[in-house]
Order: structure tokens, then sequence, then C-alpha cells
């Protein structure tokens, strides 16, 4: 098991071939003419692009803005789903009145009512939060409600048998064991929050990356587009890594996650 | 009450017949007697018209070690189930120290037959589970007894086996169990490890004299580890024999084999 630093060196270039590649044919064909600017710009002008609006302070602006609604639009709609899912989980009274009912609204396309999130909020804020809010509900809804429900039954029973009480149950046995599945809805919100948050601020929005790329195709500014695009893969790949840390944090003890098999208790 | 007696009487004032003088244990290695009396009385438990306990009646003398051995199928693990109070009999009842059993009890614990450790809490966390006032002292005594002091820290899913059913094995002691129930606790190890396994418990008891009650299907287990075997058919108990074979016991001694044998025909 034990791998040379060489061989370390070597597998941490490897995932980065391609893309240099990619990057590397894509100015090539720009400067040569191949591709139009008109149509692709070549990495180059993106990069002077990052520069230029990095400088003049809008690209942070508008990041942070965007930033700001993905993060409270998962807070908002993150959370509530998780208690939605602990609540009907844990009780077949609250699974009977609720599920349905959720199930029902889960199925309407979130994006499908952007017109009336208009109506109803206008271009402001609100409607970009619960837009998103909508949209990482579900997920997280879903994959609780499914972990809470996959615990495993031998270890409730055996917690009941050492004496413990329904919350110790609770807090040291079943939410742990929902924990992994709880991840994976994160992992799903996570998505479909940029999602949501680039098509609500392409429709309707005076600030933020959506806006900022709408506003630059109207002076035909490709460059501001593709930094647009690229920005939002970065985002999301940060909260890719984000999660990723989480796991490992929270499911230190799942055997797919031991980098380091001690634990301090 | 009882529990003041248990301290202060000596081992030499069990229940006559019930201690043979070659398992009295040495008073030096004698922490304190847990066991209390179990009584099985008349008990009856079917699953809608499946009748798996018809009238099955056991006596057990406190610190009793009795193996209970049939079939599978025949209704062993119910019968644990209605002793820790997690299942209720259809008629009969079971008495734990005179006093019949309602809801669960604290002084049964039971040994699953999987170690079922919490694979998200270190295995001292897993011993402490009920998390008493100074669980963790306690929690490192009992895993020192079953010699895995050393691996508090580590997470169970990098224990082997054996490693995981003495965890286990560890939580049950810090219940401190007036009764103790093994549901097939070996049956998924190795020979080898089963029969460490063996001589580990057989070691606990004779320190804290927990009343037991061994569910197994493997008679040579039953006869290395018990004071009494009964076998169960049909639902009760059709076969009752006491094992006086002086202690530690040998798997090849030949009137242990010839005992397995004839419970084995009863089976």
């Amino acid at each position: 098991m034990k791998r040379s630093w060489k061989d370390l060196k070597l597998d941490g270039l490897v995932p980065w071939l391609v893309p240099i590649a990619v990057v590397v044919l894509w100015e090539a064909a720009a400067r040569s003419g191949f591709i139009e600017q008109r149509v692709l710009p070549a990495p180059s002008q993106v990069a002077v692009a990052f520069w230029d609006t990095a400088k003049s302070g809008a690209l942070l602006h508008h990041v942070a803005i965007s930033f700001n609604r993905a993060l409270i639009g998962l807070a908002v709609g993150g959370g509530l789903g998780f208690v939605l899912g602990v609540l009907n989980g844990t009780s077949r009274h609250a699974e009977l009145l609720l599920d349905s009912a959720l199930q029902m609204f889960r199925n309407v396309p979130h994006l499908a009512v952007i017109p009336m999130v208009i109506l109803w909020f206008g271009i402001d804020e609100t409607a970009k939060i619960f837009l998103v809010a909508v949209g990482t509900l579900f997920p997280i809804y879903l994959n609780t409600f499914h972990g809470i429900r996959t615990v495993d039954r031998g270890l409730i029973e055996m917690a009941r048998v050492n004496g413990l009480g329904p919350i110790a149950i609770f807090w040291r046995v079943v939410l742990p064991g929902a924990m992994p599945s709880v991840l994976v809805g994160l992992r799903y919100a996570l998505g479909i929050m940029w999602l949501t948050l680039i098509v609500a601020e392409t429709i309707a929005a005076s600030s933020g990356i959506g806006y900022m790329t709408m506003n630059a195709r109207e002076f035909l500014q490709t460059d501001v587009v593709v930094l647009g695009i690229i920005i939002y893969a970065l985002l999301g790949k940060a909260a890719d890594v984000a999660t990723k840390l989480i796991e490992h944090r929270v499911l230190a003890w799942h055997p797919a996650y031991h980098a380091d098999s001690n634990v301090t208790t | 009450m009882s529990a003041i007696l248990r301290k202060i009487e000596p081992s030499s004032a069990a229940p006559a017949g019930e201690v043979r003088s070659g398992q009295v244990p040495q008073s030096g290695e004698t922490d304190e007697l847990l066991g209390q009396p179990l009584v099985l009385d008349d008990l009856h438990r079917s699953f809608g018209a499946r009748k798996v306990l018809q009238g099955l009646s056991l006596d057990i003398p406190a610190r009793q070690f009795v193996a209970v051995v049939g079939r599978s199928g025949v209704g062993k693990s119910t019968l644990m189930r209605l002793i820790v109070g997690l299942d209720q009999p259809t008629a009969g009842r079971v008495l734990i120290d005179g006093a019949p059993v309602t809801g669960l009890q604290k002084a049964v614990r039971l040994l699953f037959q999987d170690a079922r450790l919490l694979p998200w809490q270190s295995v001292l966390s897993n011993v402490g589970i009920a998390r008493m006032p100074g669980w963790k002292e306690t929690a490192r005594a009992a895993l020192r007894d079953v010699g895995l002091e050393d691996r508090q820290n580590d997470w169970p899913a990098v224990l082997s086996g054996g490693q995981r059913q003495r965890v286990a094995l560890a939580r049950v002691l810090v219940g401190h169990p007036a009764v103790l129930l093994l549901d097939e606790p070996f049956g998924a190890l190795d020979a080898l490890t089963r029969s460490d396994m063996h001589a580990l418990l057989e070691r606990l008891w004779l320190r804290h004299r927990f009343t037991t009650l061994l569910i197994t299907h493997d008679v040579a287990e039953a006869v290395a580890l018990a004071d009494r075997v009964v076998v169960v058919r049909d639902g009760r108990v059709t076969y009752d024999v006491t094992v006086d074979l002086p202690r530690p016991r040998r798997r090849v001694d030949p009137s242990a084999v010839a005992l397995q044998s004839k419970i084995l025909e009863q089976v």
C-alpha cells in the first residue's frame, strides 16, 4: 500500500491533463480564427475580462450577492426539509398528515412557478431566496426521511435493552444512522441550489452573476458571459468540496472514510 | 433490599445444590455476586396461528448457568425477548427475583447474535452506552476485563468479529446484570475464536455469577459452559440435565462427550 512520493505527485497531476489540453486547444482555435470571437472568446480574453471586472470590484460584488442568496435559500429550504424529514421519519402520525401533500408539492417543477413568484415578490431578493429554498427543500426532506426510516432496527433494540430513552435513542442512534443519507441529500440540494439561482438571476434580477452575464450578452461581451459560466462552475465545485469535507468529518466512523482509525471520545 | 442482600451474602451461603464444590470461585476473584433467580412460569407465545411457546416452564436458581438447546425455529429467541421485556407472553409469567416482568428489565442484559455496536461511536463510548455517572472509568474497566483496553479509541468497523463480540460482552458487564441472556452469541465466530470466547465467558461468569441463560444449537458449547442443559422442543422443555463436570472444562473430556450424545438424542 505504501506509495512513493513520485507516484503521488504524478497522481496529483493526471486529473489536470485533460482540462489543460482543452484550454490550450481552445486558445489555439480562437487565435487562429477557427472559432469566431463573437461565438466563443479565447481563454486569454476571459482572463482579461476576469482581471477587469475584479479590478473594478464588480465581480466580487455580484459573486457575493449570488453566494448570499444561495446560502440563505439553502439554509431556509434545507433546514425546513431536514425538520420535516425528521418529523415524518420518526412519527407515523406526522407522515400520514404531511407526506402526501409534500409529495404533490414536490412533483411541481419549482422553476415553473417563476411567473407567480415574480408576481408575488417582484424581482426582489425574496423571490430568488424563495425559489432556492423550494428547490433545496425536497432533496433534503426525502433523504432525511429515508435515512431515518432505514436505521438498523437491531441497533435501536439494543439501545432500548441498554436502558436508553427515546430522546437518547434519537440523538445517539437514529440521527447518526441517518447522517450518510442526509449528506447525500445535501449534495443533491447544492446542485439544485446553483441551477435554481442561475435561472432566477437570468430571468429577473438587478444584481448577481446571472444578471452580470445577461447584461454582458446585451452588449455582446461574450468574454464576460463565459467568465460568468466559469464562476458558476467554480462555485459549484467549491460547494462540492465543502460537502466532502463535512462528510469526512461527520462520517469519520464509516469504513469508506477511514483516513485514520483513531478517534477521541 | 435484595441488592444489599446480594452484596453481604457470602458465596458459601448460596442455596444448596446450586454450587458444587468444584465451582466455588476463590474468594479473591469474586467481585460481587450479581445473579438473581429466574422463573419461567407456563409461558405461551403465539404469532397469529403459529404457536411458538406452548407452556414453557423453567425454574433457574440464582447464579446458575443454563444452556437452552433446540433446533432453529423452536422459539429460543422469542423466549429471550420475553425475558428481557421486548415482547409480552400471550399467557404465563416471567419472574425475576420473585417479581413479574413488565416492560424492559434493567436487571437483564442481552448479548445478541451480532455484536450490535454503534458504528459511529468509539469502542469506549459503545461500552458506556448507558452513560451512567463515571461511565468512562467503568467502561474502561469492563474493556480491561475482556482484554481490549488498548482498543478503546478505535471505531468498531476496524475490529474483528471476535473483538466486536468482546466489546458487546464488555457493554453487558457495565450493566451489572442479575440475569444475562446470550442469544447464540458465538455462532458467527470461527472455532478458535469461539473457544477463546468460551474461556472468557466462563471466567467472567465465575467472577460475577450472573444467572445466565445461553441459547445455542451447539451441544458441545452447552456442555462446555453450562451447569445445566435444557432441551426445548415444540415450545416446551422436554429434557433437563445437570452437567456435573469440574471447571475449567476440556472439550475432549470423555464424560462430556457421552453427555453430548445423550443430549443430542433429545434435540
